[in-house]
């Protein structure tokens, strides 16, 4: 079995596998294109964890499973699948419980109690969250069997199953084949799509992580599995530039947000939500659609929009009341916990606000929405289309393995899974241990060994060392190596993408709104830079890795640009607003629109999919 | 240039096994020049600044420039991160300085057992409902659709 990936699906499905493969005797192999203790979406640490249901009694707050499926299926305007939702969060409680016991350090109240800070969300001192994570997953599969390092591009595939997977070493001259019974996706989403706000040196300060570049969708994708839900982009609202961290902010501060001009967009614009009922009418209010009430207002010309951090933290100062020590204390308390929300998580924020003299006490700060990112976690919905638990999922949603994808033996999880959002890092990690069980049930049901052609292979590695071989043939034709016909650096390339997005599918600069012509202009745009990505230049193992992350992210675009055409509605105006088709179509559109590519034709074809309810 | 390399406290990690910011760089940035021994960001533009590097280095030779097409120059925030915990020196441009000391973790490094103290529990048989450490680790048993 091959778990692709180091992130916090990678390492659940790690623990998991290590388990059941030792008592089958099935070989587990994890392959990471970075280091384990500081790969994916956590690498910098997590200030919290946002899934915890409390089933047992040890947090604040106790809640169902059912109440989570509820909270969920209304975030994403009715469009998500409850069975596996349900099944990530009937499980995630115990990923969370192993955090603790491996060292992570959550928050408790005084009589031991997890500390909530919003009804499913609990505190950290969360910098190491990762190491934990990662530590235990390597205790687990032992050193020797985790490669890192390894890039992992093209999927194998023989006789209509997964066969292994190929890719490079970033360090060394070295091509690899992992030849397996089944593949675990775990590569992360897609962040460099779109074009950022900043575009220059803080085009790294990407809310999602600068190396999440797309590769799950794209391996998913070339395997032939039917994608879903690949027109959610999900838009978060955060701390401007730096983008910071607002949950603490909104749940623990209970701080408000209000225009430039003083107005309270939440409340001024709250008759605007009848118009997505009835979504819009539950509580809380679906994630776009609350960015969606703050974007009005910028568009009237009323931003920017400010956190009211001064006042949130002197009102809390005050409820604690007393006299001028306790007073002291307990803003010395608050400032504290300020900090610490972006110097586990963000750190970029906390510099930004050193450098700008910002003490929140004492000022309000700017947020704003950022740029689409593709996510199958927080209220993102982008991934793979996978069968759901056999005791859960309705006939139409299962196909005999748990979170296998349309593909035999291609199993995902984490952001590589579509349709099931809000799993974040615990409901990652809980999800890629779900993943991993059914993974090796799979292998154990169909134990042949898949062949590999060797011929497809040697063409497959001439293919992804030709950016280095281009590079060094034509470099010498022109006295700039940056200017140079023949070829393409991988940051232009990359430019190009992100403008044309940008502009055609609805990004920043364009309000996030598109339209049928706008999409169409998309699609030609995109299939000059296909053709073109044959032409990209690198001089060495790392512009190489940068070269294939571009392509990724290409084909997240495609799915991305032909879905949201396909789709004539606008049903998440925060995310995306379809001018021509501006209002919500329940009657035609209560449904997945799914994607799938065919690799032996290379045509894409979308393709509506009901939208099942187990509650 | 965000995390950028002090060169006069690198010293190429020698003598060690491994550049320690080049092991951590989750984006493959920090590389080791072989001629002058000491480490540099290759590429500032792709820099995330999330100081794993920073965090890692045993010569404690890695600061933070705010990324120059938005934040004004003048401030600082260093980490120092031992096994359980972490301390933060926060400069302001205008001087203030503030100081953070956080846990990070409450066991001791490399010692996290998968299976914590709920070893494998009921999770025996591959077609059944739990996984590994399950139901112990849930606290509760696994719950199940009330069809």
């Amino acid at each position: 079995m091959l778990i692709v990936g180091g992130g916090m699906a990678a390492c659940g499905a790690a623990v998991e596998a290590a388990h059941w493969g030792k008592k089958y005797g099935v070989k587990v192999t994890l392959v990471d294109k970075a280091a384990l203790d500081r790969s994916g979406a956590v690498a910098m640490g997590l200030s919290a964890i946002n899934q915890y249901i409390g089933l047992s009694g040890r947090a604040q707050n106790q809640n169902t499973v059912e109440d989570y499926v509820n909270y969920v299926t209304k975030d994403l305007m009715g469009i998500t699948r409850q069975d596996l939702v349900y099944d990530i969060a009937r499980h995630v409680d115990s990923s969370v419980h192993l955090f603790e016991e491996w060292g992570l350090p959550i928050w408790k109240t005084e009589d031991g109690k997890y500390v909530n800070e919003g009804r499913w969300q609990l505190l950290l001192n969360g910098e190491s969250y990762k190491v934990i994570v990662a530590e235990a997953a390597k205790n687990a599969l032992g050193q020797e069997n985790i490669y890192e390092r390894v890039f992992i591009l093209e999927p194998l595939l023989e006789g209509g199953r997964v066969a292994g997977a190929v890719g490079f070493s970033v360090r060394e001259n070295k091509f690899y084949v992992f030849k397996a019974k089944a593949v675990l996706v775990a590569m992360g989403g897609a962040v460099g799509v779109f074009k950022p706000r900043s575009t220059g040196e803080g085009l790294g300060r990407s809310w999602y992580p600068p190396f999440s570049t797309g590769s799950s969708a794209y391996f998913t994708i070339r395997s032939g599995a039917e994608m879903t839900c690949q027109e959610v982009r999900f838009i978060p609202v955060r701390f401007k530039d730096a983008y910071g961290p607002v949950g603490a902010w909104f749940l623990h501060f209970k701080s408000r947000a209000t225009s430039a001009l003083g107005g309270e967009y939440m409340i001024e614009r709250r008759d605007e939500l009848e118009k997505w009922a009835p979504y819009g009418l539950a509580r809380p209010i679906p994630a776009n659609l609350r960015n969606y009430l703050g974007m009005l207002d910028c568009f009237e010309g009323k931003g920017p929009i400010f956190m009211r951090t001064d006042e949130a933290i002197a009102r809390l100062a005050a409820q604690n009341g007393g006299d001028a020590k306790a007073l002291k204390k307990k803003m010395r308390q608050l400032e504290t916990e300020a900090w610490e929300d972006f110097l586990d998580m963000t750190i970029a924020q906390a510099l930004l606000w050193a450098a700008t003299n910002i003490e929140p006490e004492k000022r309000s700060s700017e947020i704003a929405a950022a740029e689409p990112y593709f996510i199958g976690s927080h209220s993102g919905a982008s991934g793979a289309w996978v069968s759901g638990p056999a005791d859960l999922a309705p006939p139409e949603y299962f196909w005999g393995y748990g979170n296998m994808t349309t593909v035999r033996g291609l199993f995902a999880a984490g952001d590589a899974t579509g349709a099931s959002s809000h799993k974040f890092s615990s409901g990652s990690h809980a999800e890629g241990r779900i993943a991993a069980k059914s993974a090796v049930k799979f292998i154990l049901e169909n134990n042949d060994r898949p062949d590999v052609d060797g011929a497809v292979v040697e063409e497959i590695k001439a293919c992804i060392f030709r950016p280095l071989e281009t590079y060094g043939k034509y470099r010498n034709y022109t006295t700039n190596p940056d200017l140079n016909p023949n070829y393409i650096q991988p940051k232009m390339y990359m430019y190009r993408l992100q403008k044309l997005m940008d502009e055609y599918a609805g990004g920043v600069s364009a309000n996030f709104s598109t339209n049928t012509p706008s999409l169409e202009r998309a699609l030609e745009l995109l299939a000059f830079l296909r053709q073109d990505a044959e032409k990209m230049a690198a001089q060495d193992l790392h512009e190489l890795m940068r070269c294939w992350e571009n392509v990724h992210r290409t084909w997240q675009a495609e799915a991305h640009v032909r879905t949201v055409l396909f789709r004539e509605e606008t049903r998440w105006p925060g995310y995306y607003f379809r001018a021509d088709y501006p209002k919500m179509d329940e009657q035609n559109w209560h449904c997945f629109a799914n994607i799938t590519w065919d690799p032996a034709t290379g045509q894409w074809t979308c393709a509506k999919r009901p939208v099942l309810h187990i509650l | 240039m965000p995390a950028f390399i002090i060169a006069e406290k690198c010293d190429g990690c020698k003598g060690r096994d491994r550049t320690a910011c080049m092991y951590a760089c989750p984006n493959d940035l920090m590389v080791l020049d072989k001629v002058s021994m000491k480490a540099y960001n290759r590429d500032p533009w792709m820099c995330w600044e999330c100081l794993c590097c920073a965090k890692i280095c045993p010569q404690q030779a890695i600061d933070l420039r705010g990324y120059a097409d938005f934040v004004p120059l003048g401030a600082s925030a260093i980490p120092l991160r031992s096994t359980d915990s972490i301390l933060w020196t926060i400069r302001f441009r205008n001087g203030i300085v503030k100081r953070f000391k956080f846990p990070v973790r409450t066991t001791e490094e490399g010692s996290a057992v998968p299976g914590g103290e709920f070893g494998p529990d009921r999770a025996q048989d591959i077609d059944g409902p739990y996984l590994f450490t399950e139901p112990a680790s849930l606290g509760v048993e696994l719950p199940v659709l009330k069809k």
